[in-house]
């Protein structure tokens, strides 16, 4: 059942001060977990931003299951797809629970109120991010891990067949890193699409079927990501010379640094 | 202070004491004064009864005024929900944007010039009015808006109207003085008909009720309202207008009473959490029962003569808000 639910069609992201570099087109579809890889500054969260309807491309089109997703509404959108950013704003107190049931809007007309039924969605959501017994607590209140967890369960609640994320692995310690990519694998077992701007490289070898070099000229590269998961490619993306290991039949990449040989103490 | 917990059943038992404390403020309001009027005799007042100089002192004289102070605290304390949430700024309040300021270079120029108390309610919305069209604009400029933007804009253009306000005052005829002062500190003595204030706050609360959920999700960030299906540019163009709107109309009726616009919303913040389906309505209610307390207070404290109500609201308000900060950590 391949059916293609995000694509970009000959799209240049818009980065200040940067030329064109090459244009993107490519398709994920239902069922793929694709991952962004590449340095700061490379335009990841930009590449995201755009996908999701946030920012204008300088050219080239995003289509959001067959249409230009420009000629979409906001809540259309939001329907069909869930963010979760890597920057997030809370200048007003909120609860967790009120925090994660905003995730229902999109759903919700003007005069709804949230029905038992939403409560139900979300208190399942704050229980896979194993955030359970916290609905009362206030967001300002929690750690960096957990706040990170909650942005992910309020995106969870939005049921949607599109996930963006931008280092969704940000702040979590290792459980709550491999618990988190394999809830993404589940969306895509369950026939959603994801794509996942990521900086750990080992996270991206283990959990996305497609990967996605994206270099700070502006050019880009992507594909199957046995194939793309080559040590070179990945040491001129970074600039950094790797390692690679191998555990279980999977590639691990660690850093080479130069041996500290002088008298550290 | 235990964390506000999740909202939805606490939505009409906190909005019906909140209206039982309005109406019990407004009630008070009007027994209290020169005549004080007991429960008994209001009572009969509004059953049509009672004493034709109570019913004159109640209808034509208190309840008018009773009623100018609850639409103008009502407005105060609405508009400084919205412009919170516009700038996502806790410290934005009604006035930021330079809007008392025009209303005070309009008031205050009608007064030089001698005019009477329709021309200086006149003058003082158009001077509102004006100032929010100006910093819009300004800070529209070629791009697009940031808060920042906005709020830097508002506070230069606030400074502005400032200097233009104390040069009036300093060229002012001794005699206008206190009236002009009065009317900067807030006054309800210019109080005209209260039902401009009192149906627009009606209506505009009616029409924010179902933009709720959509402001909550403003307040996150608009990237991530947009996210959430939230068409971001309409919905701050509408709040911005409500908000101009609102505190247009709230300086009009009784001069720049500061204070209630910023610490009305982050009252019940503290105690209801941050639903703007929840605080929009309370901001109307508390905002409204509190400059009517405050009011009552300003007539009657060293009547016969009357203190500017600005006063009692920072001296109401300053305690108070101070507890409930210290209580909530």
């Amino acid at each position: 059942m391949s059916e293609v639910l995000l694509q970009a069609a000959q799209l240049c992201i818009d980065v200040p001060g940067r030329s064109d570099g090459s244009e993107l087109n490519f398709a994920i579809q239902r069922g793929e977990v694709w991952g962004v890889l590449g340095p700061n500054g490379a335009g990841k969260t930009t590449l995201l931003h755009t996908l999701a309807g946030l920012r204008k491309p300088r050219k080239g089109t995003v289509y959001l299951a067959g249409s230009a997703i420009q000629r979409l509404r906001r809540r259309q959108i939001a329907q069909q797809m869930a963010v979760v950013f890597q920057e997030r704003s809370d200048s007003f107190p909120a609860t967790v629970m009120e925090s994660v049931m905003i995730g229902r809007h999109p759903f919700l007309s003007a005069w709804d109120m949230e029905s038992a039924e939403d409560l139900e969605i979300a208190r399942a959501a704050l229980a896979r991010m194993e955030l359970s017994g916290m609905e009362q607590r206030l967001v300002s209140s929690l750690s960096g891990g957990e706040k990170q967890r909650l942005a992910i369960a309020t995106a969870m609640t939005q049921q949607a067949n599109i996930w963006l994320a931008d280092e969704p692995g940000n702040h979590l310690d290792l459980h709550h890193q491999v618990a988190v990519m394999s809830m993404m694998r589940e969306q895509a077992a369950q026939g959603n699409a994801v794509l996942l701007c990521l900086h750990d490289i080992n996270l991206a070898a283990r959990y996305c079927d497609q990967l996605l070099l994206l270099y700070p000229d502006g050019n880009a590269c992507w594909g199957d990501a046995s194939i793309m998961l080559q040590a070179p490619a990945l040491e001129k993306l970074y600039r950094q010379p790797l390692t690679v290991l191998e555990d279980q039949g999977q590639r691990v990449f660690i850093p080479r640094t130069q041996r500290h040989t002088g008298n550290e103490n | 202070m235990a964390a506000a917990s999740y909202h939805t059943p606490r939505l009409l038992p906190a909005l019906a004491v909140l209206s039982l404390g309005a109406l019990l403020a407004v009630a008070l309001s009007v027994s209290t004064g020169s005549v004080a009027i007991s429960t008994a005799e209001l009572w009969a007042v509004l059953q049509g009864e009672g004493e034709p100089l109570h019913r004159t002192l109640i209808f034509d004289l208190r309840l008018p005024r009773s009623l100018a102070a609850f639409a103008t605290g009502g407005l105060l304390a609405v508009a400084g929900a919205l412009m919170q949430v516009l700038l996502r700024n806790p410290l934005a309040d009604p006035y930021v944007l330079g809007l008392s300021g025009g209303a005070a270079v309009g008031a205050l120029s009608a007064m030089l010039l001698g005019l009477g108390s329709a021309a200086v309610s006149g003058s003082a919305f158009i001077g509102a009015i004006v100032s929010a069209i100006t910093v819009f604009g300004l800070a529209h400029g070629t791009g697009s808006w940031t808060p920042t933007r906005l709020l830097l804009t508002g506070v230069v253009i606030a400074a502005g109207w400032g200097a233009v306000v104390t040069f009036m005052l300093a060229i002012a005829p001794t005699e206008s003085l206190p009236g002009m002062l009065f009317w900067l500190m807030g006054d309800l003595a210019y109080a005209r008909s209260p039902w401009p204030a009192l149906t627009t706050l009606l209506a505009l609360s009616l029409l924010l009720l179902p933009l709720g959920r959509s402001l909550n999700a403003m307040a996150r960030g608009p990237l991530q309202a947009a996210a959430l299906g939230v068409a971001v540019k309409p919905m701050e163009w509408s709040i911005y207008i409500a908000a101009s709107l609102l505190t247009a109309l709230a300086v009009t009726t009784a001069g720049s009473i500061g204070f209630v616009g910023l610490v009305v919303p982050h009252m019940l913040r503290l105690i209801l959490g941050n639903d703007q389906r929840l605080i929009l309505p309370a901001c109307a209610l508390a905002g409204g029962a509190l400059l009517t307390l405050a009011d009552t207070l300003a007539r009657t404290i060293i009547a016969p003569e009357q203190l500017p109500v600005g006063v009692i609201t920072a001296l109401l308000g300053v305690p108070t808000f101070l507890l409930l900060l210290y209580r909530s950590r």
